[in-house]
């Protein structure tokens, strides 16, 4: 188990490795000179040229890159061409933000989402799978920026109950965290119930019951931990997409999030702060990737064993 | 002075079981069916697909509520251990699960899927007792390690700790058994429990479950299509077709009196090791009572269709970015062979013993480490151009799943026509000509080319993957497993037809089968692989009558014989499995060539591995 940990962490170098190369030219694929919008229509060719060679942007391109790397092992992400912060501490300051919202949305969608699909699969052709799945398909299709808007007309403006946007204290979580999460629960949901039905037909559940295990058992124990190991997966990517900050749901909640950062960074041309949020995703992915092999693992004895 | 009458212990009237379908409209599985089981008695259910003989079991059980399917008429009367009769087929689901376990219990067909993949045997097994006798977890375990025990499993204690996926399939099934006797059952029902396994570890199961059906004095219902395994364990035989009884008796009445024409032509189906032991040629089977003439087809001289030398393939095991590759399997090792114009060579071998390999690595589903293949005389061995178009060509292969073979979305017609369009054998209308011809010398109307593959039987179905076959008109045909997943009756059609096809156009086949009765049948040669290796090969009377090598001997005492009165009790089988072919890279097999015993018959005389 140790050895197989220690594999998969070394594996995540070459990734990171192939990912900052990656980003680096892909950011610089971008059209539009980045020295040209920080220096202002009205700045002279001088001074463009004054700009760009302060940001390193008149050197080959492999230097920059070297440089850029050398930076990223020791820790030096450099500045925002927009800003002129450090970027570290840009995106340290919307990282928790977007970190909270996430997590407070995950769990309550997990749990929502899960358990929804378990009852479906247990109740399969029934009425109260149809309801679920009709709730799961408008879940996934209603668009987040109106389910946002509606929540804040019903509970802020209407009733007054919860603040309409911004960030500190709780209730300011309740509603964004919300809208976020309802595309996942219905998605998880789906999945969940999908897994279970097919878990539900195997052969081992067959045989659980004919050796006279009850019904919750059969499934507890038979099939939900078997239909775990999909619905693991997919919880794991919502988790990475969730963390690469929600654009609509920090926009419509005036959220100061990594989502926004990026919008902001991106029609900026900051290229330190896009390099260094995609390698942030990166990262996050790598690790829940990580994470949900390793969950996988303790399930599933077949992959601790090889 | 008359005996009290001895009340049955399950004792089934009017049993009729439906299933709804899409339309609404319910299809029904069995009808009218009534069975007797006396207490401590074996009865055999015998049928092909589709005749209700597995459903029966799941109604006795009840979990066919859990099917889909719904009993629709009869009774179930169960004498429980109380001595109370009730009937089953009204039972409320929450007595009946108490009565799951404790009273009748149940063995599946498939060792591989019916245990929970992420749960250790121990803790299945002790489940059902914790469940019933209620006793601690530690006392269900120490249970369940004498339930090991008793089901012949080595190392009991080190077993419980162990997953499923770390056994072979006879240790799992052993398993199954052991979880199903666990709670003492006063009537157990296998459903198929050795028809997944390999001859040899059957014979070991078959006996098993005879001892402890004697220790633990149960009733038994053996649900089977073999007749060779009815013959067997059965006491009493059951005949179904169609969801409905055929006939029923005393195991000898049904071999040796069968009353119904249906199971007549069951047992003329089965094929009996050593009813071709006099003939030096294969013959096919009798149809429609009248004997075929044998199959003198073989062409000497002129070189053979296809000729293996030293064929070798390894599979390397675990190679990740960061870990060497530690072991390799040695799938075929040194394996030579060669295949005659108009002739059968049939490779027999236990599952993992290398023959499907083989048969991959001559049209190089699996790419050979080494050895030479010439087909029709020339190499094969690097396809390049001229040479793979030949191969491509002249060099079929039938799989054993023929709904699996069959791409689901295309006509039969057109996955028969394929092959004559990528080789550019015809064009235009000729195209849907032949393959009229071809589906009509397969046995099938040519206008079932307009169907889809799920409109055919599984009969109908590995007949279309012949057609196709034939379709690029090749010289050799290797048929892997070909007959194996087929219903007996259908089977005996199937061998039927690949014997005509090479009466009429002189084909070559590489007949792989775990089957030795079929390849009886069918094969003018045999070779005989384990661990990867051909430990015996020559004409297919002398290996079979004079068999010189240990583990052909050992193959052929497993299979079962279709007559009850040479029920096999003591042939001196063991308890031991066939080891793996996986080995340590430093640890390669011992390799030598076979050595002559007679004329064309050659026998390893190295050590192979495990115990030859």
């Amino acid at each position: 188990m140790l050895s197989y940990l220690l594999r998969r962490l070394l594996g995540v170098v070459p990734v990171l490795v192939a990912v900052s190369i990656f980003v680096f030219g892909f950011v610089r694929l971008l059209p539009g000179d980045p020295a040209r919008l920080m220096a202002g229509p009205e700045a002279s060719e001088a001074d463009v040229a004054a700009i760009r060679h302060d940001l390193s942007l008149d050197q080959p391109i492999w230097e920059q890159y070297g440089r850029y790397a050398r930076g990223l092992l020791t820790g030096d992400l450099g500045r925002s061409s927009r800003t002129r912060q450090p970027v570290a501490t840009e995106i340290g300051a919307r990282f928790m933000p977007t970190l909270w919202l996430t997590i407070f949305a995950m769990a309550w969608a997990t749990v929502a989402g899960m358990t929804t699909g378990v009852l479906s699969g247990v109740k399969r052709g029934r009425w109260q799978d149809q309801a679920a799945m009709v709730l799961a398909v408008s879940g996934i299709s209603f668009p987040s920026f109106w389910l946002g808007l509606l929540l804040i007309d019903l509970f802020s403006v209407r009733l007054g109950w919860l603040p309409t946007g911004g960030y500190g204290t709780w209730q300011h979580f309740v509603l964004p965290s919300l809208t976020l999460g309802v595309a996942v629960a219905a998605v998880l949901a789906r999945f969940t119930r999908s897994a279970f039905v097919e878990v539900a037909s195997e052969d081992f559940v067959r045989t659980a019951r004919a050796k006279g295990v009850p019904e919750r058992l059969v499934i507890l124990r038979h099939t939900l931990r078997n239909a775990l190991l999909p619905v693991i997966t997919m919880t794991g990517l919502q988790f990475g997409f969730l963390l690469g900050g929600a654009v609509v749901v920090e926009t419509v909640f005036a959220w100061p999030g990594l989502g926004r950062l990026l919008v902001d960074s991106v029609s900026y041309r900051d290229y330190p702060v896009i390099q260094a949020e995609i390698m942030l995703f990166s990262l996050e992915f790598v690790l829940i990737n990580l994470g949900v092999d390793l969950i996988y693992a303790v399930i599933n004895p077949e992959i601790r064993f090889r | 002075m008359q005996a009290e009458p001895v009340l049955p212990l399950l004792d089934i009237a009017g049993l009729s079981v439906a299933f709804a379908n899409d339309r609404g409209d319910d299809f029904t599985a069995v009808r009218g069916l009534d069975l007797v089981v006396a207490e401590g008695e074996t009865l055999a259910v015998v049928g092909e697909s589709g005749s209700g003989k597995s459903v029966t079991a799941m109604a006795v059980t009840r979990l066919i509520d859990n099917a889909g399917g719904r009993i629709t008429g009869g009774t179930i009367r169960f004498r429980d251990r109380s001595g109370a009769v009730r009937d089953l087929a009204r039972e409320p689901a929450a007595d009946m699960r108490r009565l799951r376990g404790p009273e009748i219990a149940m063995v599946f067909q498939e060792p591989m899927t019916s245990l929970n993949p992420v749960l250790t045997v121990g803790d299945q097994i002790a489940e059902a007792i914790e469940l019933h006798q209620r006793l601690s977890h530690q006392a269900a375990r120490e249970e369940a390690r004498r339930m090991l025990e008793r089901v012949r499993i080595p190392e009991a204690a080190r077993q419980l700790d162990r997953y499923p996926f770390q056994l072979s399939g006879g240790m799992r099934q052993r398993v199954m058994i052991a979880m199903a006797l666990s709670c003492r059952p006063r009537m157990l029902i296998a459903d198929e429990p050795t028809t997944a396994l390999d001859v040899t570890v059957q014979a070991q199961v078959l006996r098993l479950m005879r001892e402890l059906q004697r220790e633990f004095g149960m009733a038994m219902i053996f649900i089977t299509h073999d007749m060779g395994v009815v013959a067997e364990i059965a006491d009493r035989v059951l005949v179904m077709r169609a969801g409905e009884k055929v006939e029923e008796g005393d195991v000898f009445a049904i071999f040796e009196r069968p009353a119904a024409p249906y199971t007549r032509a069951l047992l003329a189906a089965v094929p009996a090791l050593g009813s071709l032991a006099h003939e030096s040629l294969p013959r096919a089977f009798p149809e429609n009572g009248r004997d075929l003439p044998p199959q003198d087809t073989v062409r000497e001289g002129g070189p053979p269709v296809l000729e293996v030398q030293d064929l070798t393939t390894r599979f390397d095991v675990a190679s990740g970015w960061f870990t060497r590759n530690k072991a390799r399997i040695h799938a075929v090792e040194h394996v030579s062979l060669e295949v005659r114009p108009g002739e059968t060579l049939g490779l027999v071998g236990e599952s993992g013993c290398g023959k499907s390999s083989t048969g991959r690595s001559v049209i190089r589903l699996e790419q050979p480490q080494a050895g030479a293949i010439r087909f029709e005389g020339s190499d094969v061995s690097v396809l390049r151009g001229d040479a793979e178009a030949r191969l491509r060509r002249g060099v079929q292969y039938v799989f054993q799943d023929p709904f699996a073979s069959l791409d689901p979305r295309l006509t039969v017609g057109f996955s028969i026509a394929e092959p004559i369009t990528t080789n550019r054998l015809l064009s235009g209308p000729a195209v849907e000509a032949r393959v009229g011809e071809l589906l009509r010398q397969v046995g099938l109307p040519p206008e079932h080319g307009r169907r889809y593959p799920h409109e055919l039987s599984g009969g109908q179905r590995q007949r279309v993957c012949i057609a196709r076959a034939l379709a690029s008109e090749p010289r050799l045909i290797i048929a892997d497993e070909a007959v194996a997943a087929l219903d007996v009756s259908i089977r005996a059609q199937v061998v039927n037809l690949l014997m005509a096809l090479q009466r009429e156009r002189g084909l070559a086949f590489l007949f792989i089968s775990h089957d030795m009765a079929v390849v009886e049948r069918i094969a003018h040669r045999v070779a005989v692989m384990y661990l990867g290796q051909i430990v015996e090969i020559g004409p297919r009377q002398a290996v079979m009558i004079d068999p010189q090598h240990a583990y052909t001997r050992r193959l052929l005492a497993a299979v079962p014989v279709p007559d009850p009165r040479q029920r096999g009790h003591e042939r001196g089988l063991d308890d031991s499995e066939v080891p793996s072919p996986l080995r340590r890279l430093d640890d390669p097999p011992q390799v030598a060539p076979l050595v002559q015993v007679g004329p064309d018959h050659y026998v390893a005389r190295h050590h192979v591995g495990g115990l030859y």
